[in-house]
């Protein structure tokens, strides 16, 4: 029977397709818990860190780090985090029309961009937009270490130091539940302070040693810190939408084996009776 | 009771002390610092060493720090320990390695043909796909 054994072939690679994507998504799942964790771990810095700049905006420093000063745009940098691997719905793709929309703000005012990737398929992405990637920087694995950003950072903090650019974002998905990542474009520099009416009198800190290099080597942390966290963040967006996104399939498979089983006894019921009025008229022919 | 402050050490991967604490001690880039509450505001950098903190009930805790900042609030100390070593070769040749990635994944010619080849697989799926739909309306009519 040639019809239903072509059914029969199909049902088994849809059968197989549903293994293989059962396995990622528990595999994603239990990913996901340890990216979490690993996130939260993440966010005492960031804030402790955050509150210092803070502390520091009001203070009255003899020196002004050009970190924390806005200047004419010219040239603007932007951070993209993205994930190294796909089969993560729509998250990347999600990602890049967010950046591409931001960059092309930019690009209408006649502002030109340095792009910096992190995670190889913002790689391929920007180079085949013809976007100019000046730093690049993947396979960070699941735990990500802030020592594996530190070089790429300093590419575009280097950067802004010399003048090329005079103002760098960082675009990436920040994790708001396992269902939904939002994706997030945000400044890194020049550092926006939120005002404060706590700290109204003019005060200072005592700098050990001088102000420049205490306050360069701090905001160099600072911004670091702030990608990490968006790396850690983009990890966890990315486990939980894979984990969506293969249970979403394994769904479907379940679904179209159902219709194909259902074709298949179709068929079958279809020969078999055909068989036996075959044989029927054949019998009554005699 | 004794004065206290609040002291918190962490890491940019983890939160490592968060607590109350009668004194604390740092090795400052300057020197080492032991710091009471009430300390005026001070923001140095520490070196490789040990933090040492004196919880109210006079016990100690130490920890290991491979360098970072400190910032010092009258009542608020906050350690923000490096978990990388740090020195201004190692960065650099973090920086120059990024950029030759940059480099080496735009002459890559690879990414396309993996492009071409995923459309191939695709299309021939579709193509079976569309063939069973075709299948099925047939069987379905009868």
């Amino acid at each position: 029977m040639a019809v239903g054994k072509e059914i029969r072939t199909k049902v088994k690679s849809v059968q197989n397709t549903q293994k293989i994507t059962r396995a990622m998504e528990m595999v994603a799942a239990s990913k996901m818990r340890k990216a979490q964790d690993r996130m939260q771990a993440s966010r005492p810095y960031a804030d402790k860190i955050r509150k210092v700049i803070k502390h520091l905006a009001h203070a009255h420093p003899e020196y002004k780090h050009p970190y924390m000063q806005e200047r004419e745009v010219k040239r603007v940098g932007f951070i993209v985090v993205s994930s190294d691997r796909g089969l993560c719905g729509g998250l990347n793709a999600n990602l890049f029309r967010a950046s591409v929309r931001a960059l092309r703000g930019w690009d209408d005012k006649g502002v030109d961009i340095d792009v910096c990737a992190i995670g190889s398929k913002g790689t391929g992405y920007f180079k085949r937009l013809g976007t100019k990637v000046v730093a690049e920087t993947s396979h960070l694995g699941d735990a990500p270490e802030i020592q594996d950003l530190i070089g790429t950072v300093k590419v575009m903090l280097d950067a802004y130091d010399e003048g090329k650019i005079d103002r760098l974002f960082v675009v990436y998905n920040r994790f708001v539940s396992t269902m939904a990542q939002d994706p997030q474009v945000e400044q890194l520099l020049p550092i926006e302070a939120e005002p404060d009416e706590h700290y109204t009198h003019h005060w200072d800190y005592i700098y050990e040693p001088e102000a420049k290099e205490v306050l360069s080597d701090l905001l160099t942390r600072y911004v670091e810190s702030l990608v990490y966290q968006a790396v850690v963040e983009n990890v966890a967006c990315e486990q939980s939408a894979r984990m969506v996104a293969m249970k979403a399939a394994s769904d479907n498979a379940g679904d179209l084996i159902d219709e194909l089983n259902l074709a298949y006894n179709k068929a079958r019921q279809a020969a078999i009776t055909q068989e036996i009025s075959e044989i029927v008229s054949g019998a009554a022919a005699v | 009771m004794a004065m206290t402050m609040h002291v918190d050490v962490v890491s940019a991967e983890s939160e490592i002390f968060s607590g109350t604490a009668k004194m604390l001690f740092a090795p400052g880039v300057m020197g080492d610092l032991g710091i009471l509450p009430l300390h005026t505001p001070l923001l140095t950098k520490i070196k490789p060493g040990e933090v040492r903190i004196v919880l109210p009930n006079d016990e100690e805790d130490f920890y290991y720090v491979s360098g970072g900042m400190l910032e010092i609030q009258p009542d608020v100390v906050t350690v923000l320990a490096d978990t990388a070593v740090r020195a201004k070769d190692i960065d650099e040749a973090a920086a120059i390695e990024a950029k030759e990635r940059a480099e080496k994944a735009l002459a890559e010619q690879k990414g396309e043909v993996d492009y071409a080849t995923a459309e191939v697989e695709l299309a021939r799926a579709v193509a079976q796909l569309r063939a069973l739909e075709h299948l099925k309306k047939k069987l379905g009519g009868r």
